[in-house]
C-alpha cells in the first residue's frame, strides 16, 4: 500500500496490536495507515479553513466528518488499476491516493506547482499526473455521466477487473445527470462503483426537504442493481461494504450503489453558516460522533493503537501540516501569462 | 470522385474512421436498429456491432457526459444529438464540461469526442424540430464548431473532427441531408477545421454564410448575376468556430462591401461576430454598412407553411438584400 502512505513515515503500532477481527483484506498496518490519513486530512483542513480566515485560502469546502468513509473506500479499492472520479470535498480521500499535503495547499493557496489544473481551478479540481484521478466541475452530479463513460472505455477497450468509483453528495443525487447515470450504467451493466457521501445537507437544504426516501442506496432498485446504505462514521463498516461492491464489480456484477451516511462538521464551506439553519443541540449531536473519536477509540479498544501511538500520529501529521504550509505559502502564483495554455490542443 | 448526398457523405466519413480506429465509436437515440432516425448510421450495428454503434435511452445529457467521460479515457466517441432542438439537455456536459476538460486540467484530460447535430429549419420541423444551435456554442472557448454545406465538406471536415483531440460540434443541416448532391473522393481524406473557402468568386460584394444558407445565397447570387451583372463572392464559412477570420477580411477589403446570411436568429449571433471582426478589421476597406440577412427575431420556426415561408431567408430575400446594398 505503498501509494496509500501520504506521510511517508512508519510510525509505532501497540506491540500487542493482532488482526483483532478485521475485514479480510485489512491488517493492523493499514489500519493505522488509515488512521494516519485521516489525522493528517482532518489537521490540514483546521490549517486551511484558518488559512481562508487569514484571507490566504479564497475557498474551502471541508472534510471533516466525511474522513472514515472516504479512507475505508479508497482502501477497498485498488489505486493501481481503478479510476477515481471525486469531487470537492475529497481532501481524505486524496491523501489516501498518495496526494501530498503540499499538493492541496497549492490548491487551496492557488500556488505555482499545483499539479491538478496549475491552480485555474478551485481546490480539488482537476486531473492529477500521478493518480487515475479526475474532478472536472463545481457543478454537482455531472461527474456521475462521466464516470459511466470511463467504465464505458475499459469495456470497450476489453479491459476487465478495473472498477471505475464516482463519489457524489446527496445533493448531487437530486440532479438529473444522477438518474441518467445510473440508469445507463445498470443497463450496460457496467462497471461503476456509485459512492455516494450522504452527510443530510445540500448546503442548508436537509434530506428529507431533497427526497421522500430514507437513503439514497435504495433508489438503486429502480436501476436494477443493489445499494447499500452503512454508517459511514465506522470505517471498518465503510471498508467492507464497499469491498464487497468492488468485488462483485470485478466479477462482472455489475454497479453497486455504496451509500455512506456521515456528518458535515462544518458548514457547507467557508462561505457559509451552518448555524442560520442547523440547531445547536444538532450539531452537538454530530459532534459528539466525529469519525476521528469514533476510529480512534476504535483502535484502542482493538489494540491497534495505543494512546502514545495516537499522540504520534498527531504529532506527526501536525508537523507535516506545518512543513507543507511553509513551503507553500513560499510558493509563487503562477504568471499571469500562463493563463493562456492549453484551450485547445498544443 | 463519387456523387454523393450530405448524408452519405456523413456516413461514409464515419464507415471510414469506425474501421480505421478501434477507439471511436457512436452513441446516440436510435443509432442502432434503426439506423438514426435520418439513417446517418444505417448498417452500422451489422458491421460493426452493437457495442460500438450503442442505442442510448432518451437522454441527452448523458449522452454527451458519457462521451466525455470515454473521451478523456482515450476514446473517440461520436455522440448523435437526435435534433438540435434537443441538446439544450445536454449543453451543461457539453459548454460546462467537455469545453473545460483539457483548460480545467491545464492540458493533461484530451475532451476528444464529437457532438453531430442534425439541426436547421425549413423542413416543416415547427418549433422543436427547425432550430439553429450555433450561437451560444460558437460563443464557448473550448469547442470547435464545424458546420459544412457541401457532401465533399462534410466528409472531409467530419473525418477530421473524428481525430481532433478536442470537442467538435459538427452540425449538419437536415434539409442539405438529401438535397444536396455533390462529388467527394471515395476513400479517405481530411478538410482542415478552421478554414472558410470561396465558392464563387465576385468583386462587387462580399456575403459571408455557411450552412443550408450557402446554396440559397449562390442561387441568389446566379439571379443578380443573371438580372443586373452584381458580381458577389460568397465565402462559406465551413468552420464557426474558430473563425477564418483572414479569409473574410481579405475578400472585403477587395469588395468593400459585406452582406452576412445566416438561418439563426440575428441578435448574438455568427453574424454579429462576423460584423464586429470586419468592423474592427477592414472599416476603412468598407464604403456601406455591413447588413445582414436573417429570420426575425421570433424563436424558430412556426410549422404552418406560409409562417415558416415567411421566417426562413430565402434567394429572392438574398438577392434583394444584395441589390440594396450594392445600390447605396
Amino acid at each position: 500500500m505503498g501509494k496509500m502512505n501520504s506521510t511517508g513515515r512508519e510510525t509505532q503500532i501497540a506491540s500487542s496490536a493482532g488482526p483483532a477481527g478485521l475485514p479480510d483484506g485489512l491488517d493492523a498496518a493499514g489500519v493505522v495507515e488509515m488512521y494516519r490519513t485521516m489525522i493528517l486530512s482532518r489537521m490540514l483542513d483546521e490549517r486551511v479553513w484558518l488559512m481562508n480566515r487569514q484571507g490566504k485560502a479564497a475557498i474551502v469546502a471541508s472534510a471533516q466528518g466525511h474522513e472514515a468513509a472516504q479512507v475505508a473506500s479508497v482502501r477497498a479499492l485498488d489505486p493501481s488499476r481503478d479510476h477515481f472520479l471525486i469531487y470537492y470535498r475529497q481532501f481524505t480521500a486524496m491523501l489516501a491516493l498518495g496526494v501530498t499535503p503540499l499538493e492541496l495547499l497549492c490548491g487551496f493557496l492557488a500556488k505555482s506547482g499545483e499539479p491538478m489544473s496549475e491552480a485555474r481551478q478551485f481546490p480539488l479540481h482537476g486531473s492529477h499526473p500521478r493518480v487515475d484521478l479526475f474532478s472536472f466541475s463545481n457543478v454537482v452530479g455531472t461527474q456521475l455521466p462521466q464516470a459511466v463513460g470511463v467504465a464505458l472505455a475499459d469495456r470497450l477497450r476489453g479491459d476487465q477487473g478495473r472498477v471505475t468509483i464516482v463519489y457524489f453528495g446527496d445533493g448531487a443525487a437530486s440532479q438529473g445527470d444522477c438518474h441518467e447515470a445510473m440508469n445507463f450504467a445498470g443497463i450496460h451493466r457496467l462497471p461503476v462503483l456509485f459512492f455516494c457521501e450522504n452527510n443530510g445537507y445540500a448546503t442548508s437544504v436537509p434530506l428529507q426537504r431533497q427526497m421522500a426516501v430514507e437513503s439514497v442506496a435504495v433508489r438503486a432498485a429502480g436501476y436494477g442493481f443493489p445499494g447499500v446504505s452503512v454508517d459511514g462514521r465506522d470505517m471498518f463498516a465503510v471498508y467492507q461494504a464497499t469491498k464487497d461492491a468492488a468485488d462483485s464489480i470485478r466479477a462482472e456484477g455489475g454497479p453497486v450503489l455504496v451509500e455512506a451516511k456521515v456528518d458535515r462538521l462544518l458548514p457547507h464551506t467557508t462561505d457559509d453558516d451552518h448555524t442560520l439553519y442547523r440547531s445547536p443541540d444538532d450539531i452537538g449531536q454530530m459532534r459528539g460522533r466525529d469519525p476521528i473519536d469514533v476510529t480512534s477509540r476504535a483502535l484502542r479498544e482493538r489494540r491497534l493503537m495505543d494512546e502514545d501511538g495516537d499522540k504520534s500520529i498527531r504529532q506527526e501529521a501536525r508537523r507535516l501540516v506545518i512543513e507543507a504550509t511553509d513551503r507553500a505559502e513560499a510558493l509563487p502564483y503562477p504568471d499571469a501569462e500562463a493563463m493562456y495554455r492549453h484551450l485547445y490542443a498544443e | 470522385m463519387a456523387t454523393m448526398n450530405v448524408l452519405e457523405a456523413v456516413r461514409d466519413a464515419m464507415r471510414l474512421e469506425m474501421r480505421r480506429d478501434p477507439n471511436v465509436f457512436i452513441l446516440g437515440e436510435d443509432v442502432g436498429a434503426r439506423g438514426g432516425v435520418f439513417l446517418a448510421t444505417n448498417g452500422f450495428v451489422a458491421e460493426f456491432g452493437e457495442q460500438r454503434v450503442i442505442d442510448t435511452p432518451l437522454a441527452e445529457s448523458s449522452i454527451v457526459g458519457i462521451a466525455l467521460g470515454a473521451a478523456v479515457s482515450g476514446m473517440r466517441p461520436i455522440a448523435e444529438i437526435q435534433f438540435g432542438d434537443f441538446i439544450w439537455p445536454a449543453i451543461n456536459q457539453l459548454v460546462g464540461e467537455a469545453a473545460r476538460a483539457r483548460y480545467g486540467t491545464a492540458g493533461q484530460r484530451n475532451a476528444s469526442m464529437v457532438v453531430r447535430v442534425p439541426h436547421g429549419g425549413g423542413v416543416r420541423g415547427g418549433l422543436y424540430h427547425s432550430q439553429s444551435v450555433e450561437a451560444l456554442l460558437a460563443h464557448t472557448p473550448g469547442l470547435k464548431v464545424v458546420a459544412p454545406s457541401t457532401p465533399y465538406d462534410a466528409k472531409g471536415l467530419l473525418i477530421s473532427a473524428i481525430r481532433d483531440d478536442d470537442p467538435v460540434v459538427f452540425l449538419e443541416h437536415k434539409r442539405t441531408y438529401r438535397l444536396v448532391r455533390g462529388e467527394a473522393p471515395e476513400g479517405y481524406y481530411t478538410e482542415p477545421i478552421g478554414r472558410a473557402e470561396i465558392k464563387r468568386r465576385g468583386e462587387d460584394l462580399t456575403v459571408i454564410t455557411y450552412g443550408l444558407m450557402l446554396h440559397y445565397t449562390l442561387q441568389a447570387a446566379e439571379q443578380v448575376s443573371e438580372s443586373e451583372g452584381i458580381e458577389a463572392e460568397v465565402i462559406d464559412l465551413r468552420t464557426l468556430r474558430p473563425l477564418d477570420v483572414d479569409t473574410v477580411i481579405e475578400s472585403v477589403r477587395r469588395t468593400s462591401k459585406a452582406l452576412i446570411v445566416q438561418e439563426d436568429t440575428p441578435v448574438a449571433s455568427i453574424g454579429s461576430e462576423v460584423a464586429a471582426v470586419i468592423a474592427d478589421r477592414a472599416f476603412f476597406d468598407l464604403d456601406g454598412p455591413v447588413r445582414r440577412v436573417t429570420p426575425p427575431d421570433f424563436p424558430p420556426m412556426p410549422y404552418s407553411p406560409l409562417q415558416e415561408a415567411e421566417y426562413m431567408p430565402s434567394p429572392n430575400k438574398i438577392s434583394y438584400a444584395i441589390r440594396q446594398l450594392i445600390d447605396l
